[in-house]
């Protein structure tokens, strides 16, 4: 098996594939927004008031207020991961869209990078109205905040790449299964999404330190408080390296895929 | 404007194309005929650039492939077996969307749409919606949608599997009138009547081999006696032992049916108007003849 190790080749052509995403949106927008939002929100407004009426102050701050950063990063993730595996797929195999583009003057790799980038756009967007919830309930007044929306662009990319390795394997959409228990869960889980990381045994905690999430929560979180994260270069650093390397593994699995 | 030389495609140690030589003339409409698995959509995707040969070269429109396939597909036009519309779009929508992908502005296709409609016979179903527009119309919006860069050459992968009749009939028109405008067409069918009717010339193509190459009456004429007589029914057999040997024509016995083909078929004709309870056809020998004759009988799944 020959596999295409190259470096993405891309042209201007990508950002066509991007408007026709776009354009496709923008027509189901309400149902779109509303299957992005509704979990997240009701997670955050249903444990943060619930759970959060239990709990004592968490890093100084009421409980919500300590969810709600988890829960910005957790709806960037989700909407970044179903865009990238059950409509990228749809697109890639069932509907047969990227073979007609490709048909067109444009190479798979643009095709790719655009998905990629069009999944870290809607997460983005997923981000902002979670951001503008918390603004709106006066959990935080920072200006850092405003940092947050780079942030969910560069998690978006991340986790729209590790999920497009998933496409590029998938066989059907049952597939997708494997990755939702076997990753997202136990990353939601193991991240601090929902309580402090030190609470857990020391080796859930290493589990939880490597994974993607933890490093994107770890700068959310501070951010939130109004506060500079510590150590944000290692974080961004680990969020940029699951994009790069994913990224390129899910290039050269969809090459494998589709250009032999 | 397409020329394949010596191309190769093996898969896992088999190989799917085995050397294929292909000169296109310009303004002629070219077939690529074989059975399933021949290698008719492997050599497309060459042509495309898709994926790469193991050996040999290809140009399209004058430039190398794969390396510089986009510019290629640039001036190249594809309508591709499965329909591929994008169904989240209204029919005005995917022409729009798809010239994009040619980097041309939206005033510019927008100038193209009613044309490309009319020329498919969709003017009144710009707005409608793909899920509600029959096969026949889909495949015809597949034509157009490869006409929005107005392109010289077209690759058309089995155009009109799957159609009715009417639909077909409809398709092999708009085909012709492309033709008459001066395009280059290359089709991949496993129809013969298809081919016959819309190939200048063809290939067919078998295990990756192009196996005869030429006009469909140099086709026939060079493989294949010009009358055939299809034998079938009750007495077959004793009519055959008692007169095959004395008739100049050359049987092939497929399953209950008889073909006999032959340069005369007036003195089997006679012969056979005797002959009672077994039922014959009489008709010109024509491209399927030619076809199965070189590629066999066997059913290739």
């Amino acid at each position: 098996m020959r596999l295409d190790l190259t470096p993405p080749r891309l042209t201007p052509s990508c950002f066509q594939v991007w408007r026709r995403n776009l354009l496709v949106w923008r027509k189901l927008m309400v149902p779109s927004l509303l299957g992005n939002l509704a979990d997240p929100t009701f997670y955050m407004l249903g444990l943060g008031f619930g759970i959060g009426a239990l709990m004592p102050a968490i890093d100084g701050v009421p409980y919500i207020t300590f969810l709600a950063a988890g829960t910005i990063c957790y709806a960037t993730m989700n909407s970044a991961t179903f865009e990238a595996l059950y409509s990228a797929f749809s697109r890639m195999h069932v509907q047969r869209t990227w073979d007609s583009i490709m048909n067109a003057p444009v190479g798979l790799d643009d095709i790719v990078f655009a998905e990629t980038m069009w999944a870290a756009s809607k997460s983005v967007l997923s981000g902002i109205a979670i951001l503008l919830l918390i603004w709106l309930l006066g959990l935080s007044h920072s200006p850092l905040t405003l940092w947050l929306i780079p942030l969910m662009l560069l998690m978006g990319v991340a986790f729209a790449s590790m999920a497009m390795v998933m496409t590029a394997l998938a066989g059907s959409y049952d597939f997708f299964m494997y990755y939702f228990s076997l990753l997202v869960t136990p990353m939601v889980l193991l991240s601090g999404v929902f309580y402090p990381i030190s609470a857990l045994p020391p080796l859930l905690q290493q589990v939880g330190a490597a994974l993607p999430l933890s490093h994107a929560i770890d700068l959310a979180r501070p951010l939130v408080y109004g506060r500079v994260p510590e150590d944000a270069l290692l974080h961004l650093g680990v969020l940029a390296l699951y994009a790069i390397v994913g990224f390129m593994l899910a290039l050269i699995l969809v090459r494998r895929r589709l250009l032999e | 404007m397409l020329s394949l030389q010596g191309v190769r495609k093996s898969y896992g140690g088999r190989e799917v194309v085995a050397g294929i030589d292909l000169d296109l003339r310009p303004g002629e409409c070219y077939g690529l005929l074989g059975p399933n698995g021949a290698g008719k959509t492997t050599t497309l995707r060459l042509a495309l650039g898709l994926i790469a040969p193991d050996a040999g070269a290809i140009h399209v429109l004058g430039e190398p492939v794969p390396a510089r396939a986009i510019a290629a597909r640039r001036r190249l036009g594809v309508v591709p077996q499965a329909d591929s519309l994008d169904p989240d779009f209204t029919v005005a929508e995917n022409l729009l969307v798809y010239g994009r992908y040619f980097g041309l502005r939206d005033s510019a296709v927008h100038a193209r749409i009613p044309g490309l409609l009319a020329f498919a016979g969709l003017e009144t179903r710009g707005a409608a919606r793909i899920a509600s527009l029959s096969g026949g119309m889909k495949r015809r919006l597949s034509l157009a949608r490869a006409l929005v860069n107005d392109p010289e050459l077209l690759f058309l992968d089995e155009p009109t599997t799957g159609l009715d009749p009417q639909a077909r009939h409809l398709i092999w028109d708009r085909l012709k009138r492309l033709v008459g405008r001066g395009r280059t067409i290359l089709l991949t069918t496993h129809f013969m009547d298809e081919a016959e009717r819309l190939c200048d010339r063809l290939a067919i193509l078998d295990n990756g081999r192009i196996i005869a190459q030429g006009t469909p009456e140099q086709l026939v004429a060079e493989h294949i006696e010009p009358h055939v007589l299809e034998l079938f029914g009750e007495g077959v057999g004793q009519w055959l032992d008692a007169h095959a040997a004395r008739l100049p024509a050359r049987f092939e016995k497929v399953g209950e049916t008889t073909f006999c083909y032959l340069r005369d078929p007036l003195p089997a004709l006679a012969e056979l108007r005797q002959a009672g309870a077994m039922r014959y056809l009489q008709r010109p020998a024509n491209l399927e003849d030619v076809f199965l004759k070189l590629t066999g009988h066997d059913l290739r799944d």
